[in-house]
C-alpha cells in the first residue's frame, strides 16, 4: 500500500484525536479574537473559547450555513488581513449572491498535500500523466486538483473543461493515465470516444478520480466498464478547502476524512442533534488549520454516513459513505424523499438506457408530480412505436417501484438533455420558480 | 430489400422541419415518408436518395437514426390491387409491422413500403406470386 504522508494518514485514533483537540482549541480562538461575525454568535450563544476543552465541548458552539457566507461577502469571514490572501475563489451566485473563499499561502500547501494524498489513494504517482479536466478558474476544482498533481510530481496535463474531442486527442497522444473531471462528464467523453471510434485499449488510461457531484455505484460499475479504468470518489466543497477533503482508497468502501485537518459530524438535519457514528444525516465540517477562512461547523447539507470500522488499507481515518445526494438536489414528493442518485441507479441497471436524464417537478392543483426525461439512445431505439411505448412502461414500472411514487416517464432526443462539463443538471423543480 | 431510415423526434413544434432542413441541405431527397406518433414522441420513417450518407448526417445532427430493412413492394395502380397483395400476405402467414405509401410512382404501378417481421420469407412468398418488389438501387434512383 502507498501512501503520500503515511504518519498522518495512518496516526492512531489517540495521537489524532491530541492533535484534533489543540488545533480546535486554536482555532476557536483565532475566529473569536479576528472574526467579528463568529465572536458575535459564539456570544449570542453564551460560548467562550475556555469551554472548549474536548472534542465534545464542539457541539456547544453554533453551526455556521451557507447564508452566513453570503452574508458576510466578500471578504468579512476571512481571519487575516487580505496581504496573506493569496488566493480567492468563488462559488457561482445561481441562487443569490455568490460565496467567497480565500487562502494564505500556507492554505494552499494545505491543499496541495492534501490533493497529492488523494492522486496517491488513487494509484497516482510522479510518473503518472494527469489530466485535468476540471473547470479552470474561480470553480475550486481545476486548480486544486492541478497544485496537488504538480506536488505529487505527477506530468499535468491542464485540459479544464470542454472541448471534448480535443479531449480524447489529447488523452491519446500524451499517454494519460489518470484522468479527473466530473463523473458527468467522464462518461460523456467515453459517448464521445465511441462516435470518433477509440477504444480504452487506444488509451493508457488506468483511473480516474471524479467528483463535484453526487453519483451512485451503478455509474461508477458504467463509467469503469465504458472506460476500463478504476473510477475514484472525492469530496470536497470550496467553503471548506475545495476537492481534497475525503477520497476513496482501494478498499472502495468509504472516502476517508483528511481528520488531521477536517472534525466531523454527522446531524440530523431537521433537530440538529449529533448522531453517533453509521446513522445517516447532514455532515458538519469544522476546519482544523484553515487560515484565512476558519469554518466552525459548516453546514455541508450533504448527506452521508461516517464510519469508524478500522479499513483494510491501513488508514485510520474515519470514512464517508459516497455522498447520497445533497439536500439541496432532494425533492420531496408527496412526502417521499428522492434523490437523482435512485433514478440514475435505476436507469442505468436497465439495459441500453443512457444516464441522461432529467427530473423534473411540477404541482398541477394540489398534486405533485414527477416527470422523468429519458434520452433515447441508438442502442434502445426502435422504428416500431410498441418496442417504444414497452420501453417507456418498464422504466416507468422500475422506478415506481425503487421510488415509491407515481412517475411519468418522458423519452426524449438525445442531447436535448444539457451535457454538462461541470456539474450536470439533474432536476428543475417547477414548483419553485 | 431495402433500407429505410428512422428518426426518433420528441412532439416538439420545428422537430420534423429540423430534419428535412438537414437532408434537404446535403441534398438529400425524400422519396417516401411515414410518420408514427403517440402523445410524447414520433417515428419518422422515410426512404431517401442516399440512406448512407443520410444516416449519417442525421446522427451528426444529433438525432436518434436507425436503419431499417423495409420492402417497397410495386401494387398494380388498379381497384383492388393493394387488396389482393395483403390476401396473399395473409395466406403465407407474413406478419406486417407497418406499410406507408410512396411518393409517386413507377411503371403505372403504386409502391408500397412494406415493414414485415421476416424480410427473407416475404420476398419469397412475393416472387411465387410474380408481385414485383424494387431492388435498392432502382428506389433510391426514383
Ligand atoms: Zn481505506
Amino acid at each position: 500500500m502507498t501512501y503520500w504522508d503515511k504518519e498522518k494518514e495512518c496516526i492512531s485514533r489517540k495521537l489524532l484525536e491530541d492533535l484534533q483537540l489543540r488545533r480546535l482549541k486554536e482555532t476557536v480562538y483565532r475566529v473569536y479574537a479576528f472574526v467579528p461575525a463568529y465572536k458575535e454568535k459564539f456570544d449570542a450563544a453564551g460560548v467562550k473559547p475556555d469551554d472548549i476543552n474536548s472534542l465534545e465541548d464542539i457541539r456547544k458552539l453554533p453551526f455556521t450555513i451557507k447564508s452566513d457566507l453570503r452574508n458576510n461577502y466578500p471578504f468579512n469571514l476571512f481571519a487575516v488581513p487580505m496581504s496573506e490572501v493569496v488566493r480567492i475563489h468563488s462559488s457561482s451566485g445561481t441562487t443569490g449572491k455568490p460565496t467567497v473563499v480565500g487562502y494564505t499561502r500556507k492554505d494552499l500547501d494545505t491543499w496541495s498535500e492534501l490533493m497529492a494524498r488523494a492522486l496517491t489513494s488513487a494509484g497516482a504517482d510522479r510518473y503518472s500523466v494527469i489530466q485535468n479536466a476540471y473547470g479552470y478558474g474561480l470553480f475550486t476544482g481545476g486548480l486544486g486538483v492541478h497544485y496537488g498533481a504538480e506536488k505529487l510530481g505527477a506530468s499535468v496535463i491542464p485540459s479544464s473543461g470542454g472541448n471534448t474531442k480535443r479531449q480524447v486527442m489529447l488523452m491519446q497522444d500524451f499517454g494519460t493515465t489518470v484522468l479527473t473531471c466530473t463523473p458527468s462528464y467522464a462518461l460523456f467523453m467515453a459517448e464521445v470516444m465511441e462516435e470518433m471510434g477509440i477504444t480504452p485499449a487506444d488509451l493508457k488510461l488506468k483511473a480516474g478520480i471524479f467528483g463535484a457531484e453526487p453519483w451512485s455505484e451503478d455509474m461508477r460499475t458504467k463509467i469503469e466498464d465504458s472506460l476500463k479504468i478504476k473510477a475514484f470518489d472525492i469530496y470536497g466543497l470550496s467553503e471548506i478547502i475545495g476537492p481534497g477533503v475525503a477520497i476513496e482508497c482501494d478498499a472502495k468502501n468509504g472516502l476517508h476524512i483528511a481528520e488531521d485537518h477536517f472534525l466531523v459530524e454527522i446531524i440530523d438535519p431537521i433537530t440538529e442533534e449529533v448522531l453517533p457514528y453509521g446513522t445517516p444525516g447532514e455532515l458538519v465540517i469544522t476546519t482544523l488549520t484553515k487560515e484565512a477562512l476558519p469554518m466552525i461547523r459548516y453546514r455541508t447539507r450533504d448527506l452521508t454516513t461516517l464510519d469508524i470500522v478500522p479499513c483494510e488499507c491501513g488508514r485510520t481515518h474515519v470514512r464517508m459513505q459516497k455522498v447520497l445526494g445533497r439536500s439541496d438536489d432532494m425533492v420531496i414528493i408527496r412526502g417521499v424523499n428522492i434523490f437523482p442518485s435512485m433514478v440514475e441507479s435505476v436507469l442505468l441497471r436497465i439495459k441500453g438506457v443512457s444516464p441522461y436524464y432529467l427530473l423534473v417537478v411540477d404541482r398541477k392543483g394540489n398534486l405533485d408530480f414527477l416527470e422523468v426525461q429519458v434520452e433515447v439512445s441508438e442502442e434502445i431505439f426502435s422504428d416500431e412505436v410498441r418496442r417504444l411505448e414497452e420501453l417507456g412502461a418498464l422504466i416507468t414500472k422500475e422506478l415506481e417501484s425503487a421510488l415509491g411514487i407515481a412517475v411519468k416517464v418522458r423519452l426524449v432526443e438525445p442531447k436535448s438533455i444539457a451535457r454538462s462539463e461541470g456539474k450536470a443538471t439533474r432536476v428543475i423543480d417547477k414548483r419553485k420558480i | 430489400m431495402a433500407k429505410q431510415i428512422s428518426v426518433f423526434l420528441e412532439n416538439k413544434a420545428g422537430r420534423l422541419s429540423n430534419v428535412t432542413r438537414v437532408l434537404g441541405d446535403a441534398q438529400i431527397n425524400i422519396r417516401a415518408l411515414s410518420i408514427a406518433d403517440t402523445s410524447d414522441f414520433g417515428i419518422l420513417r422515410i426512404i431517401v436518395s442516399d440512406p448512407v450518407k443520410a444516416y449519417k448526417i442525421l446522427k451528426e445532427a444529433g438525432f436518434t437514426v436507425s436503419e431499417t430493412q423495409v420492402i417497397a413492394v410495386q401494387i398494380p395502380d388498379s381497384p383492388g390491387g393493394l387488396a389482393s397483395v395483403l390476401e396473399h400476405m395473409a395466406d403465407e402467414n407474413l406478419n406486417i409491422e407497418y406499410l406507408y405509401a410512396f411518393l409517386g410512382t413507377t411503371e403505372n404501378d403504386a409502391l408500397v413500403i412494406f415493414k414485415v417481421e421476416d424480410i427473407e420469407k416475404a420476398e419469397a412468398a412475393f416472387k411465387k406470386k410474380e408481385i414485383k418488389f424494387l431492388d435498392e438501387n432502382q428506389l433510391y434512383r426514383l
